[in-house]
């Protein structure tokens, strides 16, 4: 009842979040005494197990063809059967969407209790408690979560990476033979262009918010900047739901919650809930033309002028300044 | 087709950070002079279920509180919006009682009320965005789950569902009954119901029960903190220093401006 596992699905591969996740796993089964385990699931789990046998003490590989792909209620209860055996103190998950959607699920299934989004898990004698941000991150709340086992899923690159291990942890695979569920599938799944590289993983962000007007100056002034950056385009809420850029780009409580080194608000006004998803990222620096915009709050350094006027000069510095 | 909508009254998120407080005592914002609102994920649920039924005209569009006596204000809304029945489930005076109590509560109304095809939520409430009520409704009725929905097909009886992912998105066909947790879109903003109609609901009926009518006692309601409790609540402060970047033309403060920049980038 000591153990922590860490579930990860194959798809994303050994990368920022699964790497935090395991730090703060193995964090956990330190203060606990008990055993890190993981749990990889999907197509290319066998490739991610390696990785992971690293930092872990046993990986447990899903074996079953219609696991390849996610699909909301056979993982689910794939993930039901591989937790339930092994009694851990909690489960830990990433922030992806799936996780997200598996979760609540999860705990209640195996008799726990969840929590999302949080930032810091530890144990306090016997409680287990989780740090998150509430109400759109205005305010920080601690949670006692009070049935076992706690299923977590975690802002998981905010925490630091666990360290490799001398010896390698053993793979098993679990031959698993779950029944379809076909009262849901997913028959299609459409990547959005400048979805290969997930934001969560970016180490530059440009990021645009309502006052840059509409669709096309994404496209002419800030794409460019961010071409020159090697950065990724991001958006607040109010240029998603105007459509003028894809939801995947979205920012923020209710977007991707994002840690990069540089994180470039353009014609952001810096609402809590925008603030919420970059509250990790090391620096952040503005251009807006409201000195008193949030966003200069948390921000670095900034300029107080017209984007439209910033931008195209910007451009030319940097690229004079990068030669 | 039946449809079930959950709403949640909530403090409203706009409020600026400066006037925001919490009682850390009781471990809950204090409501100040904040207006009270509907979730606008709940009000996203609505409209696209309010869509829906611009398609499948048999379609009957039910809306469902857990609350204080307050929510009846957003299940008025509702109404006016052209939802066409609305119930409220009156709790025992816990503020912020915790995701499985609710989920518990509301699937015990759900039941009450009937059977339904599609049972939506929003994909979190904007004040403890715990994002579990969708789920856990599912497991309380033994129902599958979609998250992150923005648009929903209905034909010959079957759904197509379009979700949201990390990476873009993705279709789902599903058979009802099914619980569907609502994300934000261009297509899903709410309407804004006419004043006429707002002073109109007001005439409708709209059923309200207490935890008892539902067979639940208070104090198992209240136990549901066995789920999580609140142990501390708090205004982080952290406000860095902005550094605004200083010149006497445009082209030396941007200057300026991008070599700030590099010196962050220069070093990845």
């Amino acid at each position: 009842m000591n153990d922590i596992i860490i579930s990860l699905f194959a798809s994303a591969g050994f990368d920022k979040s699964a790497q935090g996740l395991a730090g703060a796993g193995r964090r956990l089964a330190t203060e606990l005494g008990g055993q890190l385990r993981a749990i990889v699931i999907g197509a290319g789990a066998d490739s991610l197990a390696s990785e992971v046998a690293r930092v872990a003490d046993t990986v447990t590989v899903a074996d079953q063809a219609e696991l390849a792909e996610y699909q909301p209620e056979i993982c689910l209860s794939a993930l039901v059967h591989l937790c339930g055996e092994l009694s851990p103190r909690a489960v830990l998950l990433a922030g992806d969407t799936y996780s997200q959607e598996i979760a609540p699920r999860l705990a209640y299934r195996l008799g726990g209790s969840a929590v999302g989004d949080g930032v810091e898990v530890r144990m306090e004698g016997e409680a287990l408690r989780v740090s998150r941000q509430v109400y759109g991150g205005k305010a920080q709340a601690v949670l006692e979560l009070k049935r076992t086992p706690a299923v977590v899923w975690l802002r998981a690159r905010a925490f630091a990476p666990a360290v490799p291990r001398p010896e390698a942890g053993e793979i098993t695979r679990a031959a698993l033979n779950i029944q379809a569920d076909t009262r849901t599938r997913i028959v299609e799944r459409k990547r959005e262009e400048g979805g290969d590289v997930r934001l969560e993983e970016a180490r530059v962000i440009v990021s645009g918010g309502r006052g840059i007007g509409g669709p096309e100056p994404f496209e002419s002034e800030l794409k460019p900047l961010a071409d020159l950056l090697g950065a990724q385009m991001a958006a607040s809420r109010a240029a998603c739901d105007a459509g003028w850029v894809p939801p995947t780009w979205q920012v923020g409580q209710t977007g991707k919650k994002v840690t990069p080194e540089l994180y470039l608000g353009i014609a952001i006004t810096g609402a809590s809930q925008h603030m919420a998803g970059i509250s990790e990222a090391k620096v952040i620096a503005a251009v807006n033309t409201d000195s008193d915009a949030p966003i200069f709050k948390h921000s670095r350094f900034g300029i107080v002028e017209d984007y439209r006027k910033v931008v195209p000069l910007l451009r030319e510095k940097l690229a004079a300044l990068q030669k | 087709m039946n449809i079930l909508v959950c709403l949640k009254q909530i403090l409203d998120p706009e409020i600026p950070a400066r006037d925001f407080r919490v009682d850390s005592v009781k471990r809950e914002a204090e409501r100040g002079s904040a207006t009270l609102v509907t979730n606008i994920f709940c009000e996203n649920a609505l409209e696209t279920a309010l869509q829906l039924r611009e398609r499948v005209s048999t379609a009957k569009i039910t809306v469902l509180s857990f609350g204080q006596p307050s929510a009846e204000d957003s299940l008025r809304k509702a109404l006016a919006m052209k939802a066409d029945a609305a119930a409220l489930v009156v709790g025992d005076g816990n503020t912020n009682p915790d995701p499985l109590t609710v989920a518990h509560v509301l699937a015990a109304a759900i039941a009450k009320l009937g059977t339904f095809d599609l049972i939506m939520v929003g994909r979190e409430a904007g004040d403890w965005g715990a994002g579990q009520t969708g789920g856990l409704i599912a497991e309380e009725l033994e129902l599958p789950c979609v998250s992150f929905v923005d648009r929903i097909e209905s034909a010959n009886g079957h759904l197509r569902l379009k979700r949201q992912t990390d990476t873009g998105w993705e279709m789902l066909e599903a058979e009802p009954p099914v619980v569907l947790t609502v994300t934000n879109d261009e297509h899903n903003v709410p309407r804004i119901p006419k004043v006429r109609d707002v002073m109109m609901s007001y005439r409708q009926p709209l059923t309200k029960w207490t935890l008892d009518d539902l067979g639940i006692k208070a104090d198992e309601a209240r136990a549901g903190n066995a789920y999580y409790e609140v142990s501390d609540l708090s205004i982080p402060q952290k406000e860095t220093r902005c550094e605004f970047v200083t010149g006497d033309t445009l082209d030396e403060k941007v200057e300026a401006f991008a070599r700030r920049i590099i010196e962050v980038t220069g070093a990845l």
